[in-house]
């Protein structure tokens, strides 16, 4: 089951991610990870936050360029290897990785993994095959 | 409503009006001879008289004037008549080298604003409507002409001149504006910010719009008409040769009528001179038979495009220029190759991007560089990296598709490239040649 992550296109020059992070400021939108992708020209910004609907059309009335993008936020355990075996599990299966990034829950010990693939079926399924638990949107913020 | 600003003229049978241009041109040739010791020197030059001149066929006998002889004669240039019956200039921007400074006596102003009156009444205007003229005021032409023309015309004219886009917009609305006169890449900003700030075209009472001074395509007209819900028209004209209204369109859109009462157009070679038959494609050369002040015979425009005479659905009998490929000023020549911005803009507006976007041209180790920024829109994107590549990708295919050579596309973010409020600034070119 994927959930909603919230994807900016952003402009590679100073203050740029400031511009972003005022509006979530202004409007009370909470984030719970972001993950920044940059070149020369262009800075991706992929922040996992509370409302993403709400952060969307709020984005895109300010004409700025947004969407959401499913990936899967996989539930890990905080500690050596627990990385090692999801990404095996997805490897086995030839399943190709866009991206991912992690960050830890107020859960203690646990982790979140976001994950992006070409083919967000066949990861799903793999790791459902490993008994690997996916979170679901309503609980992402519970976590 | 009336069709035609000036009906007898507009609508003139060919022969008529052929041996009006010769009449006038013969008059002009004297003029021009008798006044201007400059042209007089260019003819002796070239061993012509004003008595070889007999007609609209004796034209290829005259020599060219250049964009050179207008610089060499800075700031006098050409000039026919004494200052004292002069009432204004008008300057180009010189982006290309030294200004051209153009000369107006009162009659050359009276006969500009007819041909600009010609192109509002063309584009469905009447004393009826309120024209807003967002070209720049100044030294500009672009304001003073069609301000003028709106004048003669008799509509309300809001002389808003450019800039101020969110001012622009209230007295579009507040004033129900039906015209609006200004440059296509400031339309298309308009367009833009209107719908930024929720405006839809059944909001704005426009219904059509006058937009020229820079090379604009087929399919930026499209977008322009779609957003802001009017008909979209193209107007030509050079400072050189008074302004805008040299020629404009008519309702059917198939090419712009050439006020041909008072400019001789021809088509030549641009490498041998020579005159090219019609339908040819080559550079436009324009003789200017009425003007007093600053009269240009056969000036070289630099324009390459073509002319048709083939009859037009609205009536008018004058020559249709088809709109310029672009001005052999705009062409850039990379690694050998000539290139219009213009070809570069059908390029991404065919990808389903905007007409935002910049030519960057370098040299690098001795070889000419291309690059494109072209503004991401909300439709293609995508938050993998690679897929943005491969749509950089697909670009620079469809440009080597178009112009035979590559080109380093880069999609940047909205608004990153700068908005201009008169011509847009299109092309960087960083090589130092000279």
């Amino acid at each position: 089951m994927t959930v909603n992550q919230l994807s900016v296109f952003l402009e590679n020059k100073p203050g740029q991610l400031a511009e972003l992070t005022n509006i979530f400021s202004a409007h009370g939108i909470s984030m719970r990870a972001l993950s920044m992708a940059d070149t020369r020209d262009y800075g991706i910004a992929r922040i996992m936050v509370d409302n993403p609907f709400d952060a969307l059309l709020l984005l895109k009335d300010k004409g700025w360029i947004a969407k959401l993008t499913p990936v899967l936020a996989v539930s890990m355990e905080d500690k050596a290897g627990a990385l090692d075996q999801i990404l095996n599990v997805l490897a086995k299966a030839d399943v190709d990785l866009e991206y991912v990034y992690a960050f830890l829950t107020h859960k203690p010990g646990t982790a979140c993994l976001v994950v992006r693939a070409a083919d967000m079926d066949a990861a799903d399924k793999a790791l459902k095959a490993a008994g690997i638990a996916t979170i679901p949107q309503d609980q992402l913020y519970k976590i | 409503m009336a069709r035609y600003y000036q009906p007898e003229i507009e609508t003139m049978p060919y022969e008529q009006l052929r041996a009006l241009q010769s009449e006038r041109l013969v008059k002009q040739v004297q003029h021009v001879w008798d006044n201007s010791p400059q042209y007089r020197k260019k003819m002796e030059e070239k061993g012509v008289t004003p008595a070889d001149i007999k007609g609209v066929d004796d034209l290829h006998k005259l020599p060219f004037v250049t964009k050179a002889d207008l610089r060499e004669g800075y700031p006098y240039a050409m000039l026919a008549k004494p200052l004292s019956e002069c009432v204004r200039i008008h300057s180009t921007s010189g982006t290309t080298g030294k200004r051209v400074i153009a000369y107006y006596t009162q009659h050359d102003i009276d006969l500009w604003d007819d041909c600009c009156a010609r192109a509002i009444v063309a584009a469905g205007g009447s004393n009826e409507d309120v024209c807003q003229v967002s070209y720049g005021y100044g030294l500009f032409t672009g304001g003073a002409g069609l301000n003028g023309g709106s004048h003669k015309v008799g509509c309300l004219t809001v002389p808003t001149s450019s800039g101020n886009t969110e001012r622009q917009i209230m007295f579009l609305q507040d004033l129900k504006a039906s015209i609006i006169c200004c440059t296509p890449s400031y339309a298309c900003y308009l367009g833009e910010t209107m719908k930024e700030m929720g405006l839809t075209p059944d909001q704005i009472p426009l219904k059509a719009g006058i937009f020229g001074a820079e090379a604009w395509t087929e399919e930026m007209r499209h977008d322009i008409e779609t957003t802001m819900g009017i008909k979209a028209y193209d107007i030509y004209g050079l400072t050189e040769l008074s302004g805008p209204g040299v020629a404009f369109e008519c309702e059917s859109q198939a090419g712009m009528h050439i006020n041909e009462d008072h400019f001789i157009a021809e088509i030549i070679d641009p490498d041998t001179g020579e005159v090219l038959p019609e339908g040819t494609q080559g550079e436009l050369v324009f003789t200017s038979i009425t003007k007093e002040a600053f009269p240009l015979l056969r000036y070289r425009t630099r324009d390459i495009c073509t002319l048709t005479r083939e009859p037009c659905s609205c009536g008018r009998t004058h020559v249709r220029m088809k709109k310029p490929r672009g001005r052999s000023d705009d062409m850039l020549i990379i690694r050998g190759v000539n290139v219009f911005p213009s070809q570069i803009e059908t390029v991404l507006l065919n990808n389903g991007y905007q007409a935002n976007y910049q030519i960057i041209v370098d040299r690098k180790n001795n070889n000419d560089t291309l690059d494109v920024e072209v503004e991401m829109v909300a439709e293609h994107f995508s938050d993998v990296i690679d897929e943005i590549v491969k749509m950089e990708h697909q670009l620079e295919a469809a440009i080597k598709a178009m112009l035979g050579i590559k080109a380093d596309v880069h999609l940047v973010a909205p608004k990153s490239i700068a908005r201009s409020e008169g011509k847009a600034v299109r092309v960087i070119d960083k090589r130092k040649l000279f």
